[in-house]
């Protein structure tokens, strides 16, 4: 996996559609282009919701890593 | 020359994605006032917004009943319109359930389990639509129809009465054209 530096992390546990997927939205401008803001979230459509948001607005999901209890989503500014 | 190539491509899709009626926005209309049409409506809407799209919502026939602010009251109304006022869900929190609604305790109980299971209400997610800018119009023939006025409809940034017309130039130059 590329290397990367977790500028910001957010909790989303326990929030459910669509809601990380808007709250993600509202934060990645927050970060400057090239950060990655590490989002931990317990709502496994995530899963699949991060990377196709992250595909339709240009942003790249560098990292997910499933913990027990957490899904951890990495994701990089890219414009 | 395999730079230039990248180039003109680079300028041919910013122009393809910019042509008329491939816009990234998204028109919906909303015609059921069954709560959970107008759930699926909201998260459809915030979740498009969310996603770089402009949203546009159309409330028309039953869907206007959920654009109503049951606080504020209104003059003036002849009894057709008192009867359809007095029928109709006062906004947005008075909807029922398409199915199950059981006499209210279906709709309590869904209620319910979208608190326990933390799923946005309706009120959050017109709180996330407001923020993320989503329009919203309403039929006006529906409202007069109805006998709904203006007055009685929610507080929510730039809610703007409409016809037909209005719908069509928007969904016209939208991506996505939803019916719900």
């Amino acid at each position: 996996m590329a290397e990367y530096t977790v500028t910001k992390t957010l909790d989303y546990k326990g929030l459910a559609c669509p809601m990380p997927v808007v709250k993600i939205s509202q934060q990645i401008g927050t970060v400057s282009v090239g950060e990655v803001i590490e989002v931990h979230t317990t709502d496994p459509g995530s899963l699949a919701d991060f990377p196709a948001w992250a595909k339709t607005m240009g942003h790249a999901i560098v990292e997910t890593k499933q913990e027990p209890g957490v899904i951890k989503i990495f994701v990089k500014r890219m414009k | 020359m395999s730079l230039n190539v990248d180039k003109e491509l680079a300028e041919l899709k910013a122009k393809v994605e910019s042509a008329s009626g491939t816009g990234n926005k998204l028109t919906m209309i909303v015609f059921s006032g069954d709560l959970d049409r107008q759930l699926a409506a909201m998260i459809i809407a915030t979740g498009a917004a969310a996603m770089g799209m402009q949203v546009v919502l159309f409330f028309t026939f039953w869907g206007t009943a959920a654009l109503r602010d049951p606080k504020q009251r209104v003059n003036g109304k002849n009894l057709i319109s008192k009867m359809f006022g007095f029928m109709l869900p006062k906004g947005r929190n008075a909807l029922k359930l398409s199915q199950m609604h059981m006499a209210g305790m279906g709709t309590a109980m869904l209620k319910g389990l979208m608190k326990k299971k933390n799923v946005a209400s309706l009120d959050q997610l017109y709180e996330v639509a407001a923020q993320l800018a989503v329009k919203i119009y309403i039929c006006e023939m529906s409202m007069n129809l109805m006998g709904f006025k203006k007055e009685e409809m929610i507080q929510y940034p730039n809610l703007e009465v409409c016809g037909v017309a209005t719908m069509l130039a928007h969904a016209k130059e939208s991506a996505l054209q939803f019916f719900i």
